[in-house]
């Protein structure tokens, strides 16, 4: 006999109260639950939260870790990239530099993934909002309790005692 | 031909037979102002964005692309048309432009960017033309708004302050020449000089 045939609720009171169960509104459990959408029941449109503004002050960040993309430290609105054109490296290609004045994306943007350069940027390398992105002034909708390695190893050494 | 040319200078030298020169005067005058209302008013009414989008060419196109864009959406609810960007504002220089646009009315007729396909292939060239238009009169149509003599560079942003008092404040540089495709989107843009 088939193992899932005999799961199946074929009785009729037992239907009924999947048919009422269905009917009901929505049950919340007592203690609420964590959801990054807010206590709204999901019947019900909650809130959004007000757009966040995007930092654009022009001044580098600090990286978290050595081989963190740096984030952009100004605003992207419309900024086209795709098959026709690359708006991000109308300033930071290499030829672009001098008379834009920014920085130059880094050499591993121009190397094939056989560690070879081009003359151009890496196809692979291209799409540039997959790794650098805008930062808003939003508040973390989650705490974050990331320490950068210096501080790891700081703590470490203080409790060897070294 | 040559007949009639010469009959019709006759009877256009030969002073007026039936009517007074009141009212050939008066009625001359009458007739100019209408013949001269009516011309303007059909220029203006071609220099509507209603008019641009009238054909669904520039309304599936430049205008979709522009929507999203600062010149037609932004905080404070002042836009570009079509006109404002597109059209010299001077008498002169208007009317030349329109005398060009006999040239779009053309492409119009045998669908010369009817589909999206055709204009995308087209896109360069047209681009190209604007580009070109702009730089020759040092971005007229953007410097209608956007006069740098009223322009505050201390509440721009850094870079936006730095490229601006080093390209534009001492002329070498025009709007286009970095400002491109801001509206609309943009062509292939290899070989184009500063991409």
């Amino acid at each position: 006999m088939n193992p899932l045939k005999r799961t199946r609720p074929s009785s009729a009171p037992a239907s009924c109260v999947l048919v009422a169960a269905l009917l009901a509104s929505p049950v919340l459990p007592a203690a609420p639950f964590d959801s990054m959408r807010g206590q709204v029941p999901v019947d019900s449109e909650p809130q959004a939260p007000r757009m966040a503004n995007v930092e654009n002050r022009d001044l580098r960040r600090e990286r978290n870790y050595p081989m963190q993309p740096p984030t952009i430290p100004h605003k992207i609105d419309q900024y086209q990239v795709d098959l026709n054109t690359n708006k991000c490296l109308s300033c930071h290609s290499r030829r672009r530099v001098e008379e834009s004045q920014a920085p130059m994306v880094s050499v591993t943007h121009y190397m094939d993934r056989d560690g070879n350069f081009l003359a151009e940027v890496s196809p692979r390398r291209y799409f540039c909002g997959q790794c650098h992105v805008p930062q808003t002034d939003a508040r973390p909708l989650v705490d974050n309790t990331f320490e950068d390695v210096d501080s790891v190893l700081r703590r470490v050494r203080s409790q060897r005692g070294e | 031909m040559t007949a009639f040319l010469c009959r019709l200078w006759r009877t256009l030298r030969a002073p007026s037979v039936y009517f007074s020169l009141g009212t050939l005067v008066v009625g001359g005058f009458v007739a100019g102002v209408f013949f001269w209302g009516g011309f303007n008013t059909a220029l203006e009414a071609s220099n509507t964005e209603a008019f641009c989008i009238g054909c669904h060419e520039m309304r599936a196109n430049p205008y979709r692309e522009m929507q999203p864009t600062i010149h037609f959406t932004n905080a404070s609810g002042v836009r570009a048309t079509c006109p404002d960007c597109h059209v010299p504002h001077a008498w002169t220089d208007k009317i030349a432009r329109k005398m060009q646009a006999s040239k779009e009315v053309w492409g119009w007729l045998f669908g010369t960017i009817d589909t999206r396909e055709k204009f995308l292939d087209k896109r360069l060239e047209l681009a190209k033309r604007e580009w070109a238009r702009l730089k020759a009169n040092d971005s007229l149509e953007c410097r209608n708004c956007h006069d740098f003599a009223y322009m505050d560079l201390t509440r721009q942003s850094p870079r936006a302050e730095d490229a601006h008092r080093r390209g534009l404040a001492d002329g070498d540089k025009t709007c286009i020449d970095c400002h491109k495709g801001i509206a609309h989107e943009l062509p292939d843009m290899s070989g184009v000089e500063g991409w």
